[in-house]
């Protein structure tokens, strides 16, 4: 169990540096939003492998909260993008 | 039996956020790889979550992985299609294989009007096809 669960860490700590990649890249940003979404997404599904690692139950609270702050942002930019604000991508 | 179903659905769901990341890596444009990331990850903390609840079995932690579910499960569509609305009106360039873009021609950016597609003069005309009976 302790061997997949590093395996699961690992590979979700891969799908983090290939968003990584995209933030940096992205041309627009719109894609950078779309990317900053995917890591709170990921950050979610750690924090639960994590909850299991660790056997303690409440860090499933963390992953409601980080879930929640990564829709508010999302909600925010595209606010913002649609207001029309001044923007240098 | 508990333990290799957990194993599996926690390799599963990481492999499915891997997949969502190399969608978001490798695909054309923003509309494409928001298709790629919002399933993907969406079904990857789905399965971890499952992974958790299996994994305490108490009824607060299994109430509260599946209020993460339903949380990710309500959330994930709004915030792509906010964002993809946004990136279509500020302007994000499509993929340039790109078929069909049926908002253009029917949608006013300026004053966010939409006509539906009877109200056209070319699109009013009956266009028969070469198969049709008469």
């Amino acid at each position: 169990m302790d061997t997949v669960l590093l395996i699961s860490q690992v590979i979700m700590g891969l799908a983090l540096i290939l968003a990584f990649v995209r933030v940096v890249r992205g041309p627009s940003l719109p894609d950078r939003v779309v990317a900053l979404e995917l890591f709170s997404t990921t950050v979610v599904g750690l924090v639960g492998v994590y909850a299991i690692q660790s056997g303690v139950a409440s860090f499933l609270d963390a992953a409601i909260v980080i879930a929640l702050m990564g829709f508010l942002a999302a909600i925010g930019f595209a606010r913002f993008l649609e207001r029309g604000g001044p923007r240098d991508d | 039996m508990i333990e290799a179903i957990k194993g599996a659905l926690l390799l599963t769901g990481s492999l499915f956020m891997l997949l969502a990341a190399v969608g978001l890596l490798r695909l054309p444009d923003l509309l494409t790889r928001m298709h790629a990331t919002t399933k993907a990850a969406a079904l990857g903390v789905i399965l971890i979550m499952l992974a958790a609840a299996m994994h305490f079995s108490e009824v607060g932690v299994v109430a509260r992985s599946f209020a993460i579910i339903l949380f990710i499960l309500m959330t994930a569509p709004v915030a792509a299609h906010v964002i993809g609305r946004a990136g279509y009106f500020v302007g994000s360039r499509l993929w340039s294989g790109t078929v069909k873009d049926e908002l253009r021609p029917n949608y006013d950016p300026l004053t966010h009007e939409l006509k539906s597609g009877l109200e056209t003069q070319e699109n009013a005309k009956r266009q028969p096809r070469a198969t049709d009976p008469d």
